[in-house]
């Protein structure tokens, strides 16, 4: 039990990022409103952008820059913060064609709810 | 047996091939259109005369075109067995030519230059068929055989029409899987598929296995139409009668048992069918289906209808001959193969003539046809007692062997098969024949506006009954004497 | 300039897009030409560096001359040799396809920025096919797919709009799922070069993060590649889009995923991984069955001829991963014959979709009765390219079916070989379909003595006619060469089996 909770403890930012993850994906199922959709995916992703940032984190260590000489430090891992720019950057590329597209049903439909949507789409 | 490289296999192949894209093209000057059909014929029966003095004379003409797939490249071999075949779909494409045409164009059937298309399409896939020199290039031949049959099945695309095509897709296609697996499963078992005379399954499973493997094959050839797998015939007898015709006698039937007779003689090999126990199976489909077949065919109104359940049952004498294990046994079932053809294509020739001529389908209603159409008549009555085992027609020759067969085989009660299939055969077809020729019309006038069928339906007709005379009176030339180099290839032997 | 051939085929289309977009803003008419010059330009750089493999082995290209595992590298061996050139001959048949089908589909304002993203699409997949960086793959994955959710919203219809949402939502989730995975294989091993990740990760194969993330990467691909029951946005998204968008993510988009997914199963975690340590091969076969099955069942049951095909992609997809199931040397040569086989055949047949949209402006099975006579060429394309989804032989379907059932029996799986060729039975169901209504079709013939559907209806415009019937033909020419082909795929396949 002991071992189970320590393990839990030493990798509670795993589980963070999973609870935000099930959020994001309870939102984007549970939620009839399209934009409160959108943020539900806009959850799960941030909460895929916190797990790397996360691992990424060593404890004491400071941003990657370059230090005078004679000075020592730890660094944390850059790499992901990278790699994370890149997904953050896909992430609003997709939040903004989601938001368009919303715009667009709901120029066309008069409606933004999935179930009054999925009524209209039957009836044309 | 010598093995020769030679290029005309590829080539009688190829001509009916390019005629179709030549039909295809000139569609619009139907004259043009069918002088490519015609040309096509002679040119595809030349190119397979020629191979013929090679043949006789004991060697075998092969072609491997191009690597396929693991199994098999895409390779031809003309063999006497595979010649005996390909000579007679040959010779009654040509007949059948011109046939068609006279059909076609006095009935002004529509989609005439699809009709010819897939014609010379499925000609090309049945020569093609003949030729293979394994088994993958035969299920290729045979599925495009299959698929190109079916626009000539529906071609008239009444509601009718497109369930019988429907049909008929579903038992070939469906037979086209099993044999795929089939085939697939004779790779793996041997490594090879290519056919061995005598056969190369011998050694290489357990009996189970080769059993269950037969029986693949046996399904997967449902172009045989044997019992119970025959519902697609009858039901495809909806197309012109040309169709019919090509069906029953040039090509998809015969491609049928031309495939169980090369699997059980180049595949399997007579030793190991009768070891397996196969013989008695077979026996048992055949004599079911020969008696059964003739039995429905008794009930049937429809000339061509009956036409379709004699197929059956005829088709089925094959299997029997191939199911004695003996040589005489096989030697009547591949004599049984070009004999058949040419005497039920004269019996569909005639239907059709009728159809032309008089535009009547039901055997009640041609009472006394045959005083305005003697010729057809009496050549319909002739190719029947053909059928029915009499001289001086051909149809005598394949059932002494079979009989000699079921005697040498030690299993009389094939010879009562045999007899009583004799009987139901005079059964079903003396009456036709009364009603044609000594019957009275209930309205004598109604027969005022029949007259024989145009000349480019009676010649073939004539033709085809006279070729099954000569058949009988030169048997050697040249088809026994194909069939005893065959038997001498798989046995080692020679016909008795 | 040859040796800087991989990037090339990423960075010119780029930059061919922003030139797409700032002339096209001048005059839309260049954007067509800029267009077929450059995926023309692609083709041809795929074909040499596929000839180029071939002679001399496996290409590796590091990006800004940083060399791995720092830097991104580019990877061009005989897996993805092979599946570049097919990717850039369908592009290359689709932009010369789509002109006149956007005239009609796309409204023309948006004209411009169709070709723009269209560029933009093909270039992601090309970036996604040769890279050897995970996480690049992942980036060039994005890339395409918005690429991909905006084209499909680019059509007239208001039901675009609420497809390419659908398959906006589940493609983020699966982009999610594989980006989370890349994540968890960063944790295990450090690096993100594939090669690099092959070699770590034996190491750790028993760590819980290695299965965290083979399971994310599998899924989120599978969503990808829509494979049954996770194809939900495939049907709206195929249908609803122009025509010529159908055809571009139909065969090389969806031909991309799967190339994705078993560059990641084979290449990162190795059959080993996947065979043994994780025995999910049953279970993946028991999915593709299901597919194989479900898909055509599903494709039998529609009456509109696009969204027909698109249900029969969910069941060809199955094929392919049935392959990776039976994970053998000649399974793999059938699924690989296969991505090439089923694009060609599916581009063919989408394109005879678009075609038929375009005269008629409708593809339900009801308004197409006789269509054959008016259309011939169209149909007859058709008739090829659905000969070829059924396995009629000597056409690519049936090799690639061949080899499938061959792999499957050999592995002694008896039963899915069985429902393997009972699929291609299925397969007749809904291509017979559209072959009665279009030549057999009974009451046009019967009511008016001869057929004529619609008056004014007349056979496709050329430049839509020519890349189709050359797909159609490909498809035969393609199964009768098959063994020439094989000499690609075979070390191919034993790349993949061999691992790394």
């Amino acid at each position: 039990m002991e071992a189970v909770l320590e393990a839990f403890l030493s990798h509670y930012n795993y589980g963070m990022a999973i609870i935000l993850m099930m959020i994001g994906l309870y939102a984007l199922i549970a939620k009839q409103n399209l934009v409160k959709k959108l943020i539900g995916l806009n959850i799960f992703q941030t909460a895929i952008f916190l797990f790397y940032i996360s691992f990424a984190d060593v404890e004491g260590g400071i941003a990657p820059i370059y230090l005078p000489e004679g000075m020592e430090a730890i660094y944390v891992n850059p790499l992901p913060h990278v790699l994370i720019l890149t997904a953050i950057v896909v992430g609003v590329s997709v939040t903004a064609v989601g938001l368009s597209l919303i715009v667009r049903i709901y120029e066309e439909y008069g409606v933004i709810d999935e179930a009054g949507l999925l009524k209209m789409v039957k009836r044309r | 047996m010598v093995d020769v490289t030679g290029l005309l296999p590829a080539v009688t192949v190829v001509i009916p091939l390019l005629a179709a894209v030549m039909i295809l093209v000139s569609g619009r000057h139907e004259n043009i259109r069918d002088g490519f059909t015609v040309a096509a014929a002679v040119a595809m029966l030349v190119s397979v005369v020629a191979m013929l003095p090679s043949i006789l004379s004991g060697e075998r003409i092969t072609i491997s075109l191009i690597p396929l797939l693991p199994g098999g490249d895409l390779a031809l071999r003309v063999d006497a067995f595979g010649m005996v075949f390909a000579l007679t779909a040959a010779v009654l494409w040509l007949l059948n030519s011109f046939y068609s045409i006279g059909y076609m164009r006095s009935l002004k059937e529509h989609a005439q230059t699809r009709f010819f298309f897939c014609l010379a399409v499925a000609i090309a896939a049945a020569i093609g068929i003949a030729f293979s020199a394994n088994l993958v290039t035969l299920l290729v031949f045979y599925e495009i055989l299959t698929i190109i049959t079916y626009p000539l099945v529906v071609h008239v695309e009444t509601p009718e029409a497109m369930a019988a095509g429907r049909k008929y897709l579903a038992y070939l296609l469906i037979g086209g899987i099993f044999f795929l697996a089939a085939v697939i499963l004779t790779y793996i078992l041997t490594g090879t598929t290519g056919f061995v005379p005598g056969g190369f399954l011998a050694g290489s499973a357990p009996p189970l296995t080769l059993q269950i493997l037969f029986v693949l094959f046996m399904v997967g050839f449902v172009k045989a139409a044997w019992m119970p797998l025959h519902g697609w015939l009858p039901a495809a007898m909806v197309a012109p009668t040309p169709v019919s015709a090509f069906l029953h006698a040039v090509a998809v039937v015969t491609a049928g048992v031309f495939g169980i007779v090369r699997i059980a003689g180049w595949v399997y090999g007579m030793d190991l069918l009768a070891s397996l126990g196969l013989g008695t199976l077979l026996a048992v489909i055949a004599s079911f289906t020969i008696i059964t077949a003739s039995l429905f065919a008794l009930t049937e109104d429809n000339l061509k209808r009956r036409l379709a359940y004699s197929t059956v049952s005829q088709l089925s004498y094959i299997l029997l001959g191939v199911s004695m294990l003996s040589i005489a046994g096989m030697t009547g079932a591949m004599a049984h193969i070009p004999i058949h053809a040419f005497l039920k294509i004269t019996l569909f020739f005639v239907a059709g003539a009728v159809i032309v001529a008089a535009g009547r389908e039901r055997i009640s209603d041609m009472k006394g046809i045959g005083r305005k159409m003697p010729v057809t008549a009496v050549m319909f009555s002739a190719a029947a007692i053909g059928i029915c085992g009499l001289p001086p027609l051909s149809g005598l020759i394949s059932k002494v062997y079979l009989a000699l067969g079921a005697v040498e085989g030690g299993v009389p009660i094939l010879l009562i098969v045999l007899i009583a299939s004799t009987v139901l055969n005079a059964a079903y077809f003396f009456p036709i024949i009364h009603t044609m020729l000594l019957g009275r019309p209930d309205d004598e006038r109604s027969l005022d506006s029949v007259s024989e069928p145009p000349l480019t339906m009676l010649v073939p007709i004539v033709l085809t009954t006279v070729a099954s005379v000569l058949i009988f009176f030169f048997p050697s030339m040249p088809f026994m004497d194909l069939v005893e180099i065959a038997i001498g290839e798989i046995t080692g032997s020679v016909i008795p | 300039m040859i040796e800087h051939l991989p990037v090339l085929l990423v960075t010119v289309p780029i930059v061919a897009a922003l030139l797409i977009l700032l002339l096209g803003w001048h005059d839309s008419r260049f954007c067509y030409p800029l267009t077929l010059a450059t995926i023309l330009f692609q083709f041809a750089g795929g074909i040499a560096l596929l000839i180029e493999v071939m002679r001399e082995g496996t290409i590796r290209y590091y990006l800004g001359g940083w060399a791995p595992p720092l830097g991104i590298e580019f990877v061009i061996d005989t897996f993805n040799g092979y599946i570049l050139p097919i990717v850039l001959l369908l592009a290359l048949a689709t932009a010369v396809y789509a002109r006149r089908s956007v005239e009609k589909e796309i409204k023309p304002e948006k004209i411009v920025s169709f070709y723009v993203l269209f560029q933009l699409l093909v270039t992601g997949l090309v970036g996604m096919t040769i890279t050897g960086d995970i996480f690049n793959l992942y980036v060039f994955l994005e890339i395409s797919s918005i690429a991909a959710y905006t084209l499909i919203a680019s059509s007239r219809k208001p039901r675009a709009y609420v497809a390419a949402l659908n398959y906006l939502v589940l493609g983020s989730i699966a982009g999610g799922f594989v980006l989370l995975g890349i994540g968890n294989l960063y944790v295990a091993t450090g690096t993100l070069n594939m090669a690099d990740l092959a070699r770590l990760l034996p190491a750790s194969y028993g760590l819980a993060t290695v299965h965290t993330a083979f399971l994310l990467l599998v899924i989120g691909f599978s969503i990808k590649v829509a494979l049954f029951p996770l194809h939900l946005w495939l049907p709206d998204a195929y249908t609803e889009a122009p025509s010529a968008v159908t055809v571009l993510i139909s065969t090389v988009m969806a031909k991309v995923s799967v190339y994705a997914m078993f560059r990641v199963i084979f290449s990162v975690f190795t059959t080993a991984y996947f065979v043994e340590t994780v025995p999910v091969t049953e279970l993946i076969l028991f999915i593709a069955a299901v597919a194989i099955v479900a898909g055509a069942v599903l494709a039998i049951a529609q009456e509109d001829l696009k969204r027909m095909l698109a249900y029969s992609s969910v069941s060809q997809v199955g094929y392919i991963v049935f392959a990776l199931g039976v994970a053998n040397q000649i399974a793999l040569e059938g699924g690989l014959l296969h991505i090439l086989g089923h694009a060609v055949m599916k581009g063919c047949l989408f394109m005879v979709a678009g075609v038929i949209i375009y005269r008629l402006g409708t593809s339900s099975f009801s308004d197409l009765k006789g269509v054959a006579a008016t259309m011939p060429v169209t149909c007859a394309a058709f008739a090829l390219a659905g000969a070829s989804m059924i396995g009629v032989p000597p056409t690519i379907g049936f090799a690639s079916k061949y080899y499938l059932v061959l792999g499957a029996l050999e592995a002694g799986h008896w039963v899915y070989a069985a429902v393997l060729l009972a699929g291609s039975l299925l397969a007749v169901g809904y291509i017979w379909r559209f072959i009665e209504v279009a030549y057999f079709s009974a009451s046009s013939h019967h009511e008016g003595g001869d057929h004529h559907p619609a008056p004014g209806v007349r056979e496709a415009p050329l430049s839509m006619l020519v890349p189709m019937v050359i797909l159609s033909i490909l498809c035969l020419v393609l199964g009768i060469f098959v063994d020439p082909l094989m000499k690609i795929v075979a070390p191919a396949v034993s790349l993949l089996l061999g691992g790394a």
